[in-house]
Parts: structure tokens; sequence; C-alpha cells
């Protein structure tokens, strides 16, 4: 069910301690974007440590109904506990970083 | 009977009060050209809508916490899914889908069951703002896929959004909402759904948002208002374009079974008028009637505290029962026990009919619930008892305190369920000491077709019971205020005496009573000396005539004695001259001498 998407850069490991999905609707300008911008500041904040999920609502929607997705996009931090979520193209990084708690564990 | 249309809707001029019950909005004439309706199989709301919610449109119910919206929605969708075989998409912003279930539960609604035969759909969105991140553009595309999604699940025909508000309360970014909603409207016309959007209440506009804008062709507002501590429901159908409505404030209820609008029976006056009399059970009374009340007619009994109200209504009763009859006793300050007791005292049996199934008591306290929801179950128990007489002791206190105005299009309500099932109805109602007695505390008077009045009749140092007839529509009843008494064998209503102040009652009237006997008695002794004496002169006169008859006889004989003695002696004499002739001439015979001789002496 869940679309894994092609890994080119092999950074995403199957153990990772971040587990991100994405929830897109199609390929907008939006879900795009998102994608583009949740790898950048994944490879250059959680190196190693992530992996990304991306679900096209389009094709399953009814998986919006499960992490109570109504705005697209919307990027949820599955891993670690708790649950967060971020909708938004994700083009606003500090944003992104504060509502993955990046921020904090970056800076110590 | 024309449409009822207001340009002020709500606002009600003393004018329209009076002229309750309210023309019925009868759109018969308009249906041709007029937009497909969705009923909301919601009793009264389809009536004031005429016939439901505008097909494959949104619909926008507004109002403030707790009136009701989410329970206007829930009955939509589950009267689509079970009466129209129309299934339905909830989309709760507020509840769960277990919580949801469990509110409505009380009502009677299985949603549990919808959901599991698949004729409903109830999808929870919770958005929590703290755990959402706004980080760039968005849309909602999510809200019109997770929905889209239920829809096409089971074929819905009908979705709630129950309330958007939250959406406003869970994103930053109200332009982006306000938006999106408006796409979302647009959507759920395309998809041709029959939408409700549920919404609070703003401070001097309809919603919070200003939602009216962009959901614009059916408002409904709902109300909850206290009015000294006893809530009231109300609807109104603010806007429906392309049809016309209701546009009064209706009030409503929320009860076992879910919402019902009020009123949806006084919308016409058009019941019969049946010919037959009932009898009130006291026979003098129905004398005064012709022969009782109407039969379907509505009977107003008004009178000061402790005029014996409650007896006659009991005695109406009980004859009812008598008849073999059903009669409904809505009791609002007594109870059941404590009012057979006391009829117990003058004769009457109520539990008798009780146990017989043919008296049923309807007590309630009048301040335990609203006015509608007075007049709600008052009416539900009447379709459900089919009684042909009701007794409401007493409407002063039908409906708690509400005000006068309200009590009375309630009561103008109730009267007109109960003539349109032919149902007679006494209404007993309290006079209050200083008020004249042409005026009731409910201010019925108008809408009753008889009304009787007990009254005190001071007199004497004595208060006594007096009753008459103020008004008997249709009939050319008694003028007389006659006393009533109240006795342990019922009520009995005594012959008038008229004194020279007034009416005589109590001890007055026995007063007079032992002076007419007395008078009567005298009379007669007077006739009866008259008669003795009469007889006595009779007797008199009769021996009077009798010695007057003995002296007649006497005299008659004496003058008897007396022709016979001349005779006699005539003939002696005769002899003793025919004898001295025949001495001495002793010629001829005897007779021609003493005839000669006889004929000589004259």
């Amino acid at each position: 069910m869940k679309a894994r998407v092609p890994n080119p850069w092999a950074e995403e490991t199957d153990e990772a301690p971040w587990r991100l999905r994405l929830y897109v609707a199609g390929t907008t300008h939006n879900s795009v974007a998102a994608l583009t911008n949740l790898r950048r500041i994944c490879r250059e904040h959680l190196a190693g440590r992530y992996r990304i999920e991306v679900v096209d609502l389009l094709k399953n929607p009814r998986l919006a109904r499960g992490d109570q997705i109504i705005a697209v996009p919307t990027l949820v931090r599955k891993l670690p506990p708790p649950l967060r979520r971020i909708i938004g193209d994700l083009s606003h990084t500090e944003r992104v970083l504060v509502g993955l708690e990046v921020r904090t564990e970056v800076r110590a | 009977m024309k449409p009822a249309r207001s340009s002020r809707p709500g606002v009600k001029s003393a004018a329209a009060i009076r002229a309750i019950p309210h023309p019925a909005p009868r759109f018969t004439r308009l249906r041709a050209a007029a937009l497909r309706k969705t009923p909301t199989g919601i009793r009264g709301l389809d009536e004031i809508m005429d016939g439901g919610l505008p097909t494959g449109r949104a619909t926008l119910c507004c109002g403030g916490p707790g009136c009701g919206k989410t329970l206007l929605g829930v009955e939509f969708l589950v009267n689509g899914a079970t009466r129209y075989d129309e299934p339905g998409v909830f989309l709760a912003f507020e509840e769960s889908e277990v919580e949801l279930a469990q509110n409505v539960a009380a009502l009677g609604f299985n949603l549990r069951k919808l959901v599991a035969g698949g004729r409903l759909v109830i999808d929870h969105v919770r958005i929590e703002r703290s755990e959402i991140e706004e980080a760039g553009a968005y849309n909602l595309d999510g809200l019109f896929i997770r929905l889209g999604e239920a829809i096409d699940r089971i074929g819905a025909r009908r979705v709630v959004l129950d309330t958007i508000d939250v959406l406003f309360d869970g994103l930053r970014d109200a332009s982006i909402v306000r938006a999106e909603l408006r796409r979302v409207f647009q959507w759920l016309k395309q998809k041709g759904v029959t939408a409700i959007v549920t919404a609070e209440r703003g401070e001097n506009t309809l919603t919070r948002h200003g939602l009216e804008e962009y959901v614009s062709d059916c408002v409904i507002a709902l109300d909850h208002r206290v009015t000294e501590q006893l809530t009231t429901r109300r609807l109104r159908v603010v806007k429906y374009r392309g049809s016309v409505h209701g546009t009064n404030e209706y009030p409503f209820l929320i009860d076992r079974g879910g919402l019902s609008v009020w009123p949806i029976t006084s919308l016409k006056l058009e019941h019969s008028a049946p010919e037959d009399r009932v009898s009130s059970g006291i026979r003098p009374l129905d004398a005064m009637l012709e022969g009782g009340f109407h039969r379907g007619g509505s009977v107003l009994l008004a009178g000061t505290a402790g005029t014996g109200k409650t007896s006659v209504a009991a005695t109406f009763a009980a004859a009812a029962c008598r008849r073999g009859e059903r009669c409904l006793y809505c009791a609002f300050e007594e109870s059941p026990e404590q009012i057979i007791r006391n009829m117990r005292s003058i004769g009457l049996d109520l539990r008798r009919w009780v146990r017989a199934g043919r008296l049923r008591f309807h007590a309630v306290r009048p301040t335990y619930y609203g006015l509608e929801m007075h007049l709600a179950r008052t009416i539900a128990t009447v379709e459900e008892f089919a009684p042909a007489a009701v007794v409401l002791d007493p409407v002063s206190s039908f409906g708690g305190s509400s005000n006068v105005t309200e009590r009375r299009n309630a009561l103008i309500r109730l009267v007109d369920v109960l003539k349109r099932r032919n149902v007679t109805s006494l209404m007993v109602d309290l006079t209050v000491g200083g008020e004249t007695l042409e005026r009731t505390t409910a201010d019925v008077s108008s809408i009753v077709d008889t009304w009787i009045v007990l009254r005190d009749l001071e007199s004497q140092g004595e208060r006594n019971r007096g009753l008459h007839v103020l008004k008997s529509r249709g009939t050319a009843h008694s003028n007389q205020i006659r006393e009533f008494v109240i006795t342990s064998r019922g009520i009995e209503l005594r012959e008038v005496y008229l004194g020279p102040g007034g009416i005589l009652t109590g001890s007055a009237r026995l007063a007079q009573e032992a002076r007419d006997a007395a008078e009567r008695k005298l009379r007669a002794e007077e006739r009866d000396r008259e008669r003795r004496s009469l007889a006595q002169k009779r007797e008199i006169l009769h021996r009077e005539a009798t010695a007057l008859q003995l002296e007649l006889a006497n005299v008659e004989a004496d003058i008897n004695r007396r022709r016979n003695e001349t005779q006699l002696r005539q003939f002696q004499e005769a002899r003793d001259r025919a004898d001295l002739a025949l001495s001495r001439h002793a010629t001829g015979s005897r007779a021609t001498t003493r005839q000669r001789e006889h004929g000589g002496v004259q």
C-alpha cells in the first residue's frame, strides 16, 4: 500500500530512528515542492537517520483517515514519538525544523 | 391561504399573534418550478421548509453551543439512511465516532448499526492546533479526498460537516480556510449531495466566521434561550433561496426520537365541528348548556381558589369514563394519588377508572420542562392514549413561568391538536383574586368554546360557590347563576333563590327556604281553617233548613187540618141543615134541597 520512493541517494535506512511520511495528492506543484524540500532538509539535518514514505492520497484515499490528514501536503513524523504534523510545501525550513523538533537536537 | 411571508422574520406583531394559528406555508402552487427538496424526516421541519432541504445544495445550520446542531445533522443522516434510502457521511470535527454514537444513543439512534450496514460513514476529523506546524503553501485536498472517498464508498446522498469552525481554530491561515471552504461547497454541489454544514453562532452575525457568505442557499438558525430558568429551544429558517418557507421562530424540542419542531398542526383552522354533546357529569349543568359540551369543544373552567374547579373537572373525567370513553387528566399541581384521594371524598372513584385503563394521569411539575417540552409531551401522550376527553388542571401552570404570550400560543396549539382529534378539552384556570372574573391568567378565553365561571358568593359572613356559564358558542345557554354544592355524593346545583341583594346562597338560602316552608304551612293552615268554617256554616244552614222544612211541614199539616176541619164543619152544617129541612118540610130529595139552600146562603 505505502508507496516506497526509489532512493538514489542511499541516505535512508530501514533502521532509521526518524520515520517520516509525506502525504501528497497527485503531482501538484505543492507536492513536488514538498518532497524536494523534505529531502533537502533531511540530507542536511538528519543524514543517515531517516526514512521517508510518500503516500499519494489520490491512489490511496483511505489512508487519509488514519493519520488525520486534511491538508495537503502533510508531513507526519511517525518516529520518534510523539506524532507531529507539518502542513505546507515545507518551503519554510525553519518552521519544518521546529515542527520536527530537529532544531533543538541540531543545536545540542 | 397565503404563504407566510414576512419581511422581518421572527418579529411577531400583536396582530400576528392574534392571528394564530399561523397560516400554513403552503406552496403547492409554486411547486412546479421549485427546486427539488430532500426531506429531513424531522418532525415539523419539513413542513416549515416546504418539503425539506434544497437537494444537492449545502444548508448552513448555525447556533450557539448545545443548541442541537449536531443532532439536527445526525437525524438528517439517520432518517436519510433508514427512511429515504439515502446513505450519508458525517464528518465530525468535534466528536469521535464513539462519542457521537454514545451521545445520540439516548435519543434512540443506533449509529453503530448503520455504520456496520454501510448506510453511514462517520469520519472524525481531528485537528489539534498544537500538533500542526504550518510550513508553506497547502490546501485542504486531504479533506476533499477523505470526504470523496467516504461518499463514493457507500454511495452517499447526504453529507454533514459538523462543526466547520474547528477548521478555523485548527489552522492559522484563515484566508486559506475560507478559500478552501468555498471550494468544498462548490465541490459538494458538483457531487450532487445534500449537505448540512453546522457553524457556531457569532456575536452579531449568524456565524462566527461569516460562513453565511459562502453557504447562502439555505440558512437555519437554532437558538437555546433561558427565560426564568427554563430553557426553550427555537428554530428559524433565516433564508431559503428559491423556496418559500415559514419565517417564524418555532419552538423545537429534543426528546426520545430526536428533534421535533412545533407547531406542525396549528397551521390550519379546518377541524370539523361535531353536533353531538358530551355530558359534563353534572346533570343540571348539562341542562344549562342544552345537553352538555360540544364534542371536540374546548371548555374553560375558570374560578378563584377553592371554588371546586378540580372537583368539577374530575366529575367530567369520571363521566367520560362512565360512558366508556378514555380520558387523559393532565395534572400540573397535584399528584394523581392526591387527586384520587380528594375526589373519593366527594364520591368519585377515579381509581376504578385508572385500573380499567380509561383514565390516565399525566402528571408533571410545571417547572420541570420548558413550555415546548410540556406541549410536546402532552401531545405525544394524547396521540398514544387517544382519549376522548382531556383535562388540563390547571392551564395557569402549563409551562411554568413562561410568559403569557408563549403559554397562550402553546395552549392554542394544544387546543388545536385536540380539536382536530375531536377530543373534548376541559381547561381549568385559576383566576387570581382581585382580577376580574372575565380575565383569566392564561388569557385563553378567546380560544375556548364554552366558558364556565366558578365564583365565590359572599354574603352574610359566608362564602358560597356559584356557577354560571359565561359563554358557550353555538348554545342557547342558561344565564342563571346557580349555587353549587359539593356533597359527599358529588356536585349538586341548587335552585336559584333570588333575594333583594342578588341570589341567595348558603345559610341565606337555607333561611329563605325555611321561611318559605313556614309560609307555606301557614297558608295551608289558613286554607284548612277556612274550609272548616265553611263546612260549619253549611252544617248550620243545613240544620236551619231542616228545621224550616219541619216547620213548613207543620204549617202545611196545620193548613190541611184546618181545611179538613172546615170541610167537615161545612158538611156537618149542611147535614144539619138538611136534617132540619127534612124535619121541617120533608119535600124533594135531600141533595137538591141542600144545594138550593147552600146557594141561597151565598
